[in-house]
């Protein structure tokens, strides 16, 4: 059966990629629009008299953040509109009467959103790189840090998709959860800017560690712990693995 | 595992949330290489009962065998065996017949250059070949019906299930469909077919299970079934208008207008007697037909006699 389960991974995996670059002008070519545009008003026009943040150019220092945001809202949306998108139309039912085990299929959608939230992630940094001149300090460190969080955010995604019941169910996480955690996660400030208050209110927020190890990642420098904070990423994703099994094969919202 | 059964079925249940028995408690055994039809009124219980084969819809007690796989301990031998056709279109209307096919394919660890061999090979039998890169959603309704047989056979299942695959389907298109699912019962697969299309259960299958209310209402061969049947009518188209109801002895019959006689006759009386009837008044008919189909009559009797607690 390991073949099997090797192919029809394999399946979902090319089933998703090819939907997500079917349709690239409302996938791929956005993030990299809406990245230029943070690049030039909040890195070029406003970071200009900001000044240094964190010892470098501004520009230099919401890059990360800015890359992980787009990796984050993608690997989540691509998951969350896939997934429903398939339980609403039923085509989900052509996965389940086959002989897919449940943790196939999660690793199938995840790995769709995973490789979507990568690609954009790669195509912003290509944006950023026109603005600034920047090498990663630790490259295997990032590409981890990418590739988890991106699996975290497609989890989340597959989890909402499996409770919504319409297409606005998809919508309200990303916009009145994710989106806010995201701008508070550290992207456009660093954190040592805060007041002790509002510090270790940031570290209720688990994007905040996400952005703090990336753009450690590629700077050099960290506003939290790195190995405390890529910990994190790993309960996370271990819990939200844990949790998409569970609802998945007990068919909730999947079988009557 | 040696088991001459394609399917068994021992006191099926499902229950609803809410409370609905949708099957209460159905015995079936269908054979290896059967051409089984499954019958019953709308919500019935039938596409309950393939859901649960197919494991789209939870039991709620009994036990399913596939070829002797039971769908509780071994779910993915089971699932290995059956290609299913559900009622409504359910593929990506995105994608492409060629692109849903060979993903199914894929889901069933079919490799996918084989894949691609046996998706000519179904979809130019199916008559979609041309029409193997368009998108799904441009295709006519028989085409998408035909897109999804093609697809339940992509994995070579033993035993294959069609929830009203005929349906809104022209009388040419069902014919052709009606000859491949011949030609795939020839070639060893079992079949099992739920239809509204009595004639088309009638024409095919070789035995019958009758579903009214979530209980197996009756459960034999097509022929054992059809030999219940002790009365049938028929039109007769007269030469000649007649002005009155022709004399007919014992059998019972009606004026439709002047030349149209409808007669009921029962199994034992012949339509003999009819003819030397009509011929001692000088009465010529020009042409002769049933007025319903057999099966049909069979069916709402069953039905029938089940509302009544007769069954």
């Amino acid at each position: 059966m390991r073949g099997l389960y090797f192919i029809a991974f394999k399946s979902i995996l090319i089933k998703e990629i090819t939907r997500f670059t079917r349709i690239w002008v409302q996938t791929l070519l956005p993030p990299a629009i809406t990245m230029t545009l943070y690049f030039l008003i909040f890195g070029n026009l406003v970071g200009s008299r900001i000044g240094d943040m964190g010892g470098v150019s501004y520009m230099e220092f919401i890059a990360p953040g800015l890359i992980m945001m787009s990796v984050i809202t993608n690997s989540y949306s691509n998951v969350a509109s896939s997934f429903f998108s398939a339980k609403f139309q039923r085509n989900l039912e052509e996965i389940l009467v086959a002989p897919v085990p449940h943790w196939v299929l999660i690793a199938g959608y995840v790995a769709g959103g995973v490789a979507r939230g990568l690609l954009v992630g790669l195509i912003v940094t290509l944006v950023a790189m026109f603005f600034v001149d920047f090498q990663p300090q630790h490259p295997l460190l990032v590409i981890v840090t990418v590739f988890l969080t991106s699996m975290l955010f497609a989890l989340g995604g597959l989890i909402n998709a499996v409770f919504a019941r319409s297409f606005d169910d998809i919508s309200i996480i990303p916009t009145f959860v994710l989106t806010p955690l995201t701008y508070l996660g550290g992207v456009f400030y660093s954190l040592s800017l805060l007041p002790d208050f509002w510090l270790n209110v940031s570290k209720l927020n688990p994007v905040v560690y996400m952005i703090n190890v990336f753009r450690f990642g590629f700077l050099g420098f960290a506003d939290i712990s790195v190995s405390m904070s890529l910990g994190i990423i790993g309960v996370f994703c271990i819990g939200l693995w844990g949790l998409a099994y569970y609802l998945v094969s007990r068919g909730i919202g999947l079988r009557t | 595992m040696t088991t001459s059964l394609a399917l068994k079925l021992d006191n099926l249940k499902k229950t609803y949330k809410g409370g609905v028995e949708a099957v209460k408690g159905i015995d079936l055994a269908v054979e290896q290489g059967d051409f089984f039809a499954l019958l019953g009124p709308n919500g019935a219980g039938k596409s309950t009962t393939i859901g649960i084969i197919s494991s789209l819809v939870h039991k709620t007690g009994g036990k399913v065998e596939v070829f002797g796989f039971d769908l509780d301990r071994q779910l993915e031998h089971a699932k290995l065996c059956i290609g299913l056709v559900p009622q409504e279109f359910n593929f990506n209307q995105f994608e492409t017949p060629l692109q849903i096919v060979v993903n199914q394919a894929g889901y069933y660890g079919v490799p996918r250059a084989e894949a691609f061999i046996r998706a000519e090979k179904y979809l130019k039998q199916l008559d979609l070949w041309e029409k193997r890169n368009a998108a799904a959603r441009q295709l006519s309704g028989g085409m998408k019906r035909r897109l999804m047989i093609a697809r339940a056979l992509m994995h070579n299942p033993r035993l294959l299930i069609l929830d009203e695959p005929t349906a809104g389907v022209d009388i040419e298109l069902r014919r052709s469909m009606w000859e491949f699912l011949q030609q795939i019962n020839a070639e060893g697969v079992t079949i099992i077919l739920t239809t509204h299309y009595l004639e088309e259960a009638e024409m095919l299958c070789r035995n019958i299970g009758i579903i009214d209310k979530g209980i197996l209402v009756e459960c034999t061969s097509m022929k054992a079934l059809l030999s219940k049947l002790d009365r049938e009518t028929f039109v007769l188209d007269l030469e000649q208008p007649v002005s009155s109801l022709p004399h007919l002895g014992d059998i019972d019959g009606r004026l439709i207008d002047a030349t149209t006689l409808e007669v009921d006759v029962a199994k034992a009386q012949g339509l003999n007697a009819v003819f030397n009837a009509l011929t001692e008044q000088n009465i010529e008919v020009l042409s002769m037909r049933n007025k319903t189909n057999r099966l049909e009559e069979l069916f709402v009797t069953l039905v029938e006699n089940a509302k009544g607690g007769k069954a």
